[in-house]
């Protein structure tokens, strides 16, 4: 049984069912893809000193690129960003001052403020893949890696 | 007497605190405040009177002359309808009871402090071990995974409890009768209680979070007086507030940057945990800091040798280093349960040292210091663990304590100078209600539940350090959580990874159970905690200290967590050494 299916109350329902609506529609009207990538290829290395993206994701800078995971828990029902993680995530990163989040995730900027689902759903992103650090300006969070100008679907 | 007396008192300074209701002192009343030792002081007056409205006094004195350091005022503070009286850096020079009064117009609040001086000193050494989150439960199922229980007698004692002297410890904080383990830590480094989320600090009205008022941490008392080497060893971040709380001064625990900083500031000289990325600049990919500072360079440069590994870490002690900064995950070291069957991070860190190894290192390491050193050692992922409803990975990390208590006992046997104290920072609701048999007909856990007569005694078989073999076996251990949100349970070990028993719901900040686990055999279990938690809670049980060596005779009966503090410096004669100063 997935989380949606359990009694919500109406109201709830409703927007949900909004959210998967525009989400879905996103996915009959896009029909992008991109390369594949994936997060078990994104690094090369991966140490406490840091780490070095992969020579074939950097390469893909600049391009559109597919990429599988997972929403974690978004700030707001509707947005332009949220974070795509490699599993899916109890905690909304920004919600907990002491949330520990992963290291290994990719920030993704929609093209349009979209509908978001509800946290551990799979999603495939596609969008122009964007590396070098970035600070968020409306949340000042740092990230090194981003899909920007991107849709997404249920996956 | 005495006791009645005090109570009385305390119950006058209360009665005349809440008639005022107005000034806040810190410290607050019934801080116990050792002689010498640094703090701030702070009286905020609501209003905002002027600085001509208000007069503060201890034991009917200018505050300056008892202090040692004048006083500032700031009116409406923080641009906050409240002025503040500040006499930063303070300290008392002679034992005794100080009362404080601040009154503001026809208003007064007035506290009592205890400020205690010590005996001379007893022991050389002081070996703090943590268990974080550690139940009496976690006690008892340690010994049974790994010494056996057969006909009701254990096959073995853990190091953790055969020890001569034992306390049941009270954990609650000034805010809240549950605390979190910035400020249970807080009150073993500082001897004063604060609140939730807090460090070295009371917890006043600053919006800054590193501007509330400060109290000294044991590290920075130990460096300034005898020059003591220190060292601070744990499997969680080295930012989490268990090991943070020897160094530093902060209103919000997740001040990581901030925190790394004040672990530079104080330079314990040996340093080991995960959370490397709020040590690395920003340009870094992997950095969670939010400027270019480099503290692995940093601490190199002041002669610290850098180890990632337990390979290095053991060539540095080979090398007879004696500053080791020891950085071994991004995140949290690997439990022992993960390390030992190559789960969790294992892939892409395959060689985090075994906290037992790092604390015999450390030893190696401090104890060439002839000043004498202290040591915090924390097993961080028991709380973690138990958190996720994680019992196996929480009772293995217990076993990880055990093993680490065992190389200090082998140090301090030797000498016979060293106090060693064994004890959780707040327990967790949990018990051993019976034994799991999958024999027992049925299909749900509770149909395979055998309780009083029916609770087999499970057959672990432990490895030489004392790990099973194997936690899935046909009867397993009835361990129970008393606190949890909505999950689905099937009473079996989490083999792949960490249980996640919830995650976020469509209401914004509630959440639900993890389908994932939601299989035929199990259970849907609704949650007893608001919607808002997402795993289980902390518990405000007191919890069971055990210790050894000069000065550990002081525990016994029931104390306040403060007391933990009191007893180390009492043991080190801090208090001789500052009031001398």
């Amino acid at each position: 049984m997935r989380p949606f299916d359990l009694a919500f109350d109406l109201n709830r329902r409703g927007v949900l069912a909004a959210a998967f609506a525009v989400a879905s529609a996103a996915l009959v009207r896009g029909a992008r893809a991109g390369a594949a990538i994936t997060f078990e290829g994104l690094y090369k290395s991966f140490g406490v000193l840091g780490y070095e993206f992969a020579d074939g994701v950097r390469a893909l800078a600049g391009q559109e690129v597919t990429m599988i995971g997972y929403m974690a828990p978004p700030l707001k029902p509707e947005s332009t960003f949220f974070v795509l993680t490699r599993e899916p995530l109890a905690i909304c990163p920004f919600c907990q001052s002491d949330a520990d989040w992963p290291l290994d995730i990719v920030v993704i900027y929609m093209d349009a403020a979209t509908p978001l689902v509800s946290a551990g759903e799979k999603v495939a992103v596609t969008g122009r893949l964007a590396i070098g650090s970035w600070i968020d300006p409306e949340t000042g969070f740092v990230s090194q890696i981003r899909i920007e100008k991107a849709q997404y679907h249920r996956a | 007497m005495r006791l009645s007396t005090l109570l009385l008192a305390t119950a006058l300074t209360a009665a005349g605190t809440a008639a005022a209701g107005a000034q806040t002192i810190y410290p607050l009343t019934r801080a116990e405040i050792l002689v010498g030792s640094k703090f701030d002081f702070k009286v905020e007056f609501p209003g905002a009177p002027a600085q001509g409205a208000v007069k503060v006094t201890i034991n009917g004195q200018d505050p300056a002359a008892v202090l040692g350091q004048s006083a500032t005022f700031v009116e409406k503070e923080d641009g906050l309808e409240h002025s503040a009286y500040w006499i930063r850096g303070a300290s008392v020079a002679k034992p005794g009871s100080y009362t404080v009064e601040a009154t503001a117009g026809d208003k007064t609040a007035k506290v009592t402090w205890e400020v205690f001086g010590t005996e001379a000193r007893k022991a050389k050494n002081v070996i703090l071990f943590i268990g974080d989150g550690m139940s009496v439960t976690d006690r008892t199922a340690a010994r049974i995974l790994s010494k056996g229980l057969v006909e009701g007698r254990y096959g073995g004692e853990l190091a953790i409890d055969d020890m001569p002297y034992m306390a049941l410890v009270s954990t609650s904080g000034t805010d809240s009768v549950v605390t979190d383990s910035a400020n249970s830590m807080s009150a073993y480094t500082t001897g004063h209680k604060s609140c939730v989320n807090a460090l070295g600090v009371y917890c006043a009205k600053n919006k800054s979070t590193l501007d509330h008022p400060k109290v000294e941490t044991i590290g920075e008392l130990l460096k300034r007086t005898y020059g003591m080497s220190v060292g601070v060893v744990t499997n969680s971040e080295i930012e989490d507030a268990t090991p943070a709380g020897v160094v530093s001064h902060t209103r919000k625990r997740s001040d990581y940057n901030d925190i790394v900083k004040m672990f530079y500031a104080v330079k314990p000289d040996v340093i080991m945990g995960g959370g490397s990325p709020n040590f690395l600049p920003k340009s870094i990919p992997g950095s969670k800091r939010t400027d270019e500072e480099n503290f692995v360079e940093k601490f190199k440069a002041d002669g610290y040798t850098f180890v990632s590994t337990a390979t290095e870490m053991r060539a540095a002690a080979a090398e007879g280093k004696t500053k080791v900064l020891g950085l071994f995950n991004t995140g949290n070291v690997d439990g022992a349960y993960d390390q030992k069957f190559k789960l969790g991070t294992t892939s892409k860190f395959p060689d985090q040292p075994d906290l037992a190894e790092q604390t015999r290192i450390a030893i190696d390491a401090l104890s060439k210091n002839d000043k004498g050193f202290f040591l915090m050692v924390e097993s961080a992922r028991i709380d973690k663990y138990k958190h996720s409803l994680d019992w196996e990975r929480g009772v293995f990390d217990t076993i990880l304590l055990d093993n680490a208590v065992k190389q200090a006992k082998a140090f301090a046997e030797k000498n016979n100078d060293t106090m060693i104290i064994v004890v959780p920072d707040h327990a967790h609701m949990v018990g051993i209600i019976g034994s799991y048999d999958d024999s027992l007909p049925g299909q749900t856990p509770r149909e395979k539940l055998g309780v009083y007569d029916k609770s087999k005694f499970p057959q672990y078989k432990p490895d030489a350090n004392g790990y099973p073999e194997s936690v899935d076996l046909p009867v397993r251990l009835g361990y129970t959580f008393g606190s949890y949100p909505d999950h689905c349970f099937d009473a079996k070990p989490h083999l792949d990874g960490e249980f996640v028993p919830a995650v976020a719901g469509a209401e914004k900040g509630t959440f639900i159970a993890n389908e994932k686990y939601c299989k035929p055999g199990s259970v849907r279990v609704t949650g007893n905690l608001p919607a808002e938690a997402n795993s289980g809670v902390h518990a405000a049980d007191d919890v069971l200290l055990t210790a050894m060596g000069p000065g550990a005779d002081v525990f016994h009966g029931r104390v306040d967590n403060t007391r933990v503090f009191r007893a180390m410096v009492s043991a080190l004669g801090l208090g001789q050494v500052l009031a001398a100063k």
